[in-house]
């Protein structure tokens, strides 16, 4: 059946910001979908609020709106684009939802568009619970007992049926969050509680709890000619009780029989056809439990998932590709397998090694929340390995999560702490189980306390068998005469052993224990990801590492370069590094280069193993990078576009002797270093806030009170602006560093001079070397002391004016010079009493570069990385910074939902998971858009309670209020606010705090629903603790919360354009001048 | 565990460790790439004469058990797998691949690059090997041994995998509707098990019974079933086939669809390294359907060699466009080159039994 010919254009919905639960894996999947449909020549409308993805690049799509993902938006663009078919299903969770809520409120009907991948009933029966039970009741699938509640009484006779442990499920929510697991009755109400709260039709299921079992997923595929395959098998480490998107995964599954595997897939099949996905990926879920055997269905999701990213990358075979080509009427046996190319991709992938995927948790920077994993999603990110044998997959996954393990390490877990920290899970349970060995533990013993299949424990039992061997070894050359294979160093890198690892072992360094592994000519080798177990030769150099007898690599001759990519995602570190690689490969490419990308994250474009001409997917260590650059000879390797991974690599390579492109290791190493830093600053005269460096409580209150309150105060040892904090007085100081004292003593705390109400600038520039040409300046619309990857930020400034704008400008042009930049650089600016400061220089691609680029239409990644290569800026035809029509305001999306303990206060240390981008002619509706993008939907009249602190109580926050009460908001203080406004003559109703012992307080009325706006300013550790309540209790009802005043200024110019409707809306191509047919040619640059 | 290598006949040797037996074993050097099944593979006797290459690297890890076994012991001549698990994981598991083999006295060996031994045989075509313990014979001298044996074609190992004398299978159906005949070229046991979930009474014959002892009792059909080797020097089955052509509804499987090609006159020919494993794709030309078929065989059936008026092409690999079925045209005759009853593999291809059935009525 050959494509459809019924429709020519289709629109395509992207998943959105980052967000836990929805990441990189969308981009991978949305990218792949666009390429694929575009080359049946459809004409593309895509529509994704995220700039920093692949996907929203001008040329995947002939046009391409960076707009909210809400369904009136989309219903603009579906009016004036007149799709014919909407593809809902490589858009995550999000472009399901969306495309069911244009089904139902008739959007789509009124438009004529129909829905291509999942209909409406298919979506429905697969994300409905009851409909999905009824399903598989239906086909004689069995599904765990449960029942729905629309309240706790509900609830609890359900229990009284079924029985404990129970498993809570709210109906509706994004990756299962506010879900929960009760043992009794008083857990039950509790849970219960929440998850009616949090479900947006309040209903829950209470489930009979599968926890313990086996889990597994299964990646099943079906054409029109109802065609079925399963792409992939995955079982889970962690059983069920933990979400796969938490969970340490493997492919294929490792312990079922062969008569249990088949009857999984027989039932995957029947699932799929009984939901009624007519073409397209789903992802089905299972457990099994691990005596009986007993077998349930426990959820579909009718689309591309991150489980589908990850067998994409598991197998080589690209789901979102080969769903897209369904969904537009090709069937299986009609697409050839572009591994193979000679076979078609209607058959099974099988696969001759393992691969482990391992998430990564950032609970450092969510202190309130113990690191315990459940039902809902908190990972951030992932890893996956690629290895011959599961330990050996492991033990580099574990090593790609850039946790400070070179494998599974030693912990020295104290001996009575191990049991529980194997029954509960958490992130730290891998390194326990290993830790439970090495203290004498038994596989059974194991097994009892974590339910974690007896196979694994046993491969990992291993681990810690042969660490006792290489503890006692002599050497670790081959006897002499021997075989390579014989000798104990090769059996242990099979195992995954790292050069780190055996280092500390046996007390040596890693150079030491490199050094005599090459030279007993213990190398790796290089094997292909090729879909087919070696039945077909593979035409894709997509490669993994392992310690075998043949090497498949087979470099080339040509002229070539190595791109290190960004590793597992975390906060602060995404997608936008990710895409900034991806521009590099592509940029390189065009020019001739062969590419070669090392990255381990199996979630991102950059390993899609068409990318690049050459995948490596491998960790990005030393040792891994190392031995690939061995082997390729590049002419040179990039560190500047994969963030921190790469960029801490770069002195060790150029030590080693690697060929390092762009900004020189030397000039990186002179914008990290504080001290170097300010040699260079006091040479050109630049302004940076003062600072110090203390070692003990008295130093710290004397460089404090010698540099002047408030102060910024941060560990030496971390990165990120992790367990930064903003301190104004000697007490909290105190406090603070002997907190940090004890968490890591002997170590100096940094302090510096906080600059309290400055504006704050970002700047992005590229240089050639020669030439230094801005790519925009961005000014943060939060004053000082927020993480600039926290701060809403808008391109061009709309405060500041062009005298200051040209000072930066110099400034950053002098700073270019001056550290030799050869590619990007990004510098952070505070305006401060008029003076301009310098608060951090970055050689290398920002997180920012995306963003600009999509304000600027100027792809500055893909310049970058061609100026690395030696073209001239002026040769690229860029010789002046882009001229900036409209406002292109970023937001960012933060994960505080999956978070409730924490505050939503913003400070210096990251949290933020995502952002989004809004644009309009006016700077309110862009800011009103950005924000709508990001979740915040600003309302339009109502209550604001405003509460500020002391510092606050300026003029500022009096023309707030005026301006609330002509947009016809009432307004209600608490009594500090209320009586300065008063004072300065805005009326405002009286709002008590809770611990004023009056009802209703403020969280009364806003669990009421009377107040539709809050802005509350906390400033220092004091008043932190005293109205945390109020902004959590805003997070958890949706209401809409600022907490600077130049935020709330700018929320207040939102409303205002609000008011008057949203009115822009352009795609990218029309903002930038592209022509429809240059977009739609498909061509790279 | 001691040293052991496997030589393959052009000279190329692989070391490793012996697990099972550490005697010397002599085979056609094959891969298989299925991810599970493990031990229907060892025991389906379509593997004599064979040393069997997993390509998946962990090979045992939910042990054995007596149910799955395809015929009484294991039948390959020798197994080679990348990592053998000592210590299975399953409430299935009666014992550990290591003891199951050590019992029959298989000679298996681990520890070796499977995936570089693949794609030798894959780039060379399937070649002849022993993998041997005996640390100090040279390479040479065991390369000559190998040349000494038996090359796979021209060889009939049916004679040695076919059951000595005719027997009922002891499965019994719950309702007896039909009565089946299976010639045992090296059937697989749940060949005869789907038969018997269809309702039929099975009684299987060596393979050098005469036709008409079978047409003489009566049979509502005759399965001609899977089995070792090269169909060609099996000349004795050609024959009993063709005198059954027109008599009896006829279901060919695997190298019983080879036979049933050469009995209507057609040729096989030895494919460059086979197909073995769980997810080759087949086209279903009547429906056009696609289905993930479990496949063993080294022979086919050249489609050129069948005359267009006799036979209908109903089946074909999409890898490769090699034949994969066929029907008369006109006498009820239905043949497969995989196997539909899977084990192991998957069960898109059932329907074939249904379809057998349907011929017989």
């Amino acid at each position: 059946m050959p494509k459809r010919t019924d429709i020519k254009s289709i629109l395509i919905i992207g998943s959105g910001p980052i967000i836990i639960g929805q990441a990189c894996e969308f981009d991978y999947s949305g990218t792949q979908a666009c390429k694929a449909l575009k080359e049946e020549g459809y004409r593309i409308v895509l529509v994704n609020s995220n700039p920093a993805t692949i996907m929203t690049d001008p040329e995947f799509a002939d046009r391409t709106y960076i707009e909210p993902l809400t369904p009136e938006t989309v219903e603009r663009i579906i009016a004036r684009e007149k799709p014919d078919a909407l593809l809902p299903t490589v858009g995550g969770q999000t472009g399901i939802n969306l495309a069911t809520a244009l089904w139902e409120n008739g959007a789509l009907q009124r438009h004529g568009v129909e829905l291509i991948g999942a209909n409406y009933n298919a979506i429905k029966t697969a994300e409905d619970r009851q409909l999905f039970k009824e399903a598989m009741v239906r086909i004689g699938v069995e599904v765990p007992r449960s029942g729905y509640a629309a309240s706790v009484d509900e609830a609890e006779e359900i229990a009284l049926r079924i029985g404990y442990p129970l498993v809570i499920r709210p109906s509706f929510t994004l990756g299962g969050s506010g879900g929960g697991i009760a043992y009794n009755i008083e857990e039950l109400r509790d849970v219960v509680a929440r998850g009616l709260d949090l479900s947006p039709v309040h209903r829950v299921l209470v489930e009979e709890s599968v926890v313990g079992w086996k889990e597994f997923e299964l990646e099943v595929m079906r054409d029109k000619a109802d065609n079925v395959i399963i792409v992939c098998s995955i079982e889970n480490f962690d059983p069920m009780g933990v979400h796969t998107g938490d969970s340490i995964t493997v492919a294929p599954q490792q312990t079922l029989t062969n008569n249990e595997y088949q009857a999984m897939r027989d039932e995957a099949k029947q699932i799929i056809r009984a939901i009624g996905v007519e073409t397209g990926e789903s992802n089905i879920q299972f457990a099994v439990h691990p005596t009986t055997g007993r077998r349930l269905a426990i959820e579909m999701n009718p689309r591309v998932s991150r489980s589908s990213a990850l067998a994409s990358k598991a197998t080589g075979f690209p789901i979102a590709k080969f769903a897209a080509k369904l969904a537009a009427g090709y069937t299986l046996d009609e697409i050839p397998n572009d591994i193979t190319r000679k076979t078609p991709a209607s058959f099974e992938p099988t696969i001759d090694y393992v691969v482990v995927k391992i998430p990564r948790f950032a609970f450092e920077k969510f202190r309130k929340t113990p690191p315990v994993l459940g039902l809902s999603m908190q990972s951030v990110g992932e890893a996956m390995a690629i290895g011959r044998t599961f330990n050996e997959a492991l033990q580099k996954g574990l090593r790609s999560l850039e946790i400070n393990a070179a494998g599974l390490e030693p912990r020295g877990t104290p001996r009575q702490a191990i049991p529980e920290l194997l029954r509960t899970p958490g992130p730290e349970r891998i390194f326990a189980i290993g830790d439970a060995f090495r203290a004498g533990m038994s596989v059974e013993d194991v097994q009892a306390l974590s339910a974690i299949d007896p196979w694994f424990l046993r491969e990992i039992e291993e681990i810690v068998e042969m660490e006792r061997e290489i503890r006692g070894a002599a050497g670790f050359s081959p006897p002499a005469g021997g075989l390579k294979a014989a000798a104990p160093l090769f059996r242990w890198k099979q195992n995954g052993f790292s050069d780190k690892q055996i280092a500390a072992l046996t007390n040596r360094t890693e150079r030491d224990v490199r050094e005599e592994r090459q030279r007993a000519g213990i190398r790796p080798v290089y094997k292909r990801v090729d879909t087919c177990a070696a039945e077909f030769e593979a035409s894709t150099p997509y490669l993994y590492s392992t310690y075998e007898r043949e090497n498949e690599a087979e470099p080339t001759g040509r002229r070539k370069v190595m791109i290190l990519g960004s590793g597992p995602n975390r906060i602060g570190q995404g997608i936008e590094f990710d895409t900034c690689c991806v521009h590099a490969s592509f940029a390189l490419r065009e020019i001739g280069f062969e590419t070669i990308m090392v990255n381990c994250n199996p979630e991102t474009v950059s390993t899609d193993y068409d990318t690049s001409d050459r995948l490596y997917f491998e960790p990005l260590t030393l040792e891994d990078v190392l031995e690939i650059v061995d082997l390729e000879k590049p002419e040179g390797v990039i560190v500047q576009f994969g963030g921190q991974t790469p960029l801490k690599l770069a002195k060790s390579l150029a030590a080693a002797g690697v060929p390092m492109w762009g900004t020189s290791v030397e000039s990186i190493d002179i914008a990290e270093d504080r001290e170097r830093f300010a040699a260079l600053a006091r040479e050109f005269k630049i302004l940076v806030p003062e600072h110090g460096a203390a070692t003990t409580e008295d130093e710290a209150v004397a460089v404090a009170q010698r540099i002047g309150f408030p102060v910024v105060v941060r560990p030496s040892y971390v990165l990120g602006g992790r367990a930064m904090a903003i301190v104004y007085d000697e007490s909290t100081l105190r406090e603070y560093v002997g907190y940090a004292m004890e968490a890591a003593p002997g170590l100096p705390i940094l302090i510096d001079r906080f600059l309290e109400d400055a504006i704050e600038l970002d700047v992005d520039a590229i240089s050639d070397g020669r030439d230094v040409v801005i790519a925009g300046v961005m000014e943060h619309i939060e004053e000082a002391g927020i993480h600039s990857g926290d701060s809403t930020a808008v391109i061009p400034p709309y405060i500041i004016g062009h005298r200051e704008q040209d000072r930066i400008r110099r400034r950053t042009v002098e700073l270019a010079k001056a550290l030799g930049v050869i590619g990007l650089m990004n510098v952070q600016y505070a305006i401060y009493g008029g003076d301009l400061y310098v608060l951090e220089v970055n050689p290398r691609a920002s997180r920012t570069v995306p963003y600009v680029s999509k304000a600027t239409g100027v792809p500055f990644a893909k310049m970058a990385a061609q100026v690395m290569a030696g073209r001239t800026l002026r040769e690229l035809g860029l010789t002046s910074e882009p001229r900036v029509v409209d406002y292109f305001v970023k937001a960012p999306v933060f994960p505080f939902g999956r978070f409730p303990r924490e505050d939503t206060t913003l400070g210096p240390e990251m949290k933020s998971t995502g952002e989004v981008m809004g644009s309009s002619s006016s700077f309110g509706e862009a800011y009103a858009k950005a924000l709508l993008g990001a979740g915040v939907d600003l309302p339009l009249e109502g209550t604001a309670f405003i509460s500020v602190n002391d510092n606050d109580k300026r003029p500022v926050i009096v023309h707030l209020a005026k301006d609330l009460t002509i947009l016809g908001f009432r307004i209600i203080a608490t009594a500090g606010t209320r009586d300065f406004l008063e004072q300065n003559g805005v009326q405002a109703g009286l709002a008590w705090k809770v611990h004023e012992n009056e009802r209703p307080n403020i969280v009364d009325r806003m669990i009421n629903r009377e107040v539709s706006l809050v802005i509350n300013t906390p400033f220092g550790r004091k008043s932190f603790y005293d109205d945390t309540y109020i902004r959590r209790t805003a997070l958890q009802h949706g209401i809409p919360c600022i907490t600077t005043l130049s935020a709330a200024a700018a929320c207040v110019e939102g409303i205002r354009s609000l008011r008057e409707g949203f009115r822009s809306l352009a795609t990218l191509q029309e903002q930038h001048g592209i022509s429809e047919r240059r977009a739609a040619s498909g061509e790279r640059a | 565990m001691p040293a052991a290598r496997l030589v393959l006949e052009d000279s190329t040797v692989y070391e490793g460790e012996a697990f099972g037996s550490t005697e010397n074993a002599i085979g056609e050097v094959v891969f298989n790439t299925s991810l599970t099944g493990y031990q229907e593979i060892a025991t389906d006797p379509s593997y004599r004469f064979q040393i069997v290459v997993m390509t998946y690297p962990h090979i045992g890890n939910y042990g054995i058990e007596r149910i799955v076994e395809q015929s009484g012991r294991p039948q390959v001549a020798g197994f080679v797998v990348r990592d053998a698990i000592e210590v299975p994981s399953s409430a299935h598991s009666q014992m550990s691949l290591y003891e199951y083999f050590n019992q029959h006295g298989i000679s298996a060996i681990q520890g070796l690059d499977t995936r570089a031994l693949t794609r030798t045989i894959r780039n060379k075509g399937a070649m002849r090997g022993m993998i041997t313990s005996q640390s100090k014979r040279s390479v040479d001298d065991v390369v000559a041994e190998i040349r000494r044996a038996p090359s796979m074609s021209g060889l009939d190992l049916v004679k040695h995998v076919t059951a000595p004398k005719p027997y009922d299978f002891d499965e019994q159906p719950q309702e007896k509707r039909r009565r089946i005949a299976v010639y045992d070229y090296g059937v697989k046991r749940d060949i005869l098990r789907k038969l018997t979930q269809h309702g039929n009474e099975v009684c299987v014959y060596p393979a050098t019974t005469p036709a008409e002892e079978i047409l003489r009792s009566g049979f509502d059909g005759v399965v001609l079933s899977n089995g070792p080797g090269d169909p060609e020097p099996v000349t004795y089955a050609q024959e009993n086939i063709r005198r059954l052509i027109g008599k009896v509804p006829l279901f060919g499987i695997c190298l019983g669809h080879q036979l049933l090609g050469l009995a209507l006159g057609g040729r096989t020919y030895k494919l460059k390294f086979g197909h073995r494993g769980g997810n080759h794709p087949v086209k279903d030309l009547r429906s056009g359907r696609v289905e993930i078929t479990a496949q063993n065989h080294g022979f086919a059936v050249d489609p050129d060699s069948l005359s267009d008026s006799d036979v209908e092409f109903t089946h074909i690999n999409l890898n490769d466009q090699t034949l994969e079925g066929f029907r008369h045209r006109r006498e009820p005759i239905l043949a497969v080159q995989y196997h539909p009853e899977a084990a192991p593999g998957p069960h898109d291809s059932f329907y074939l039994f249904a379809e057998f059935m349907k011929l017989i009525e």
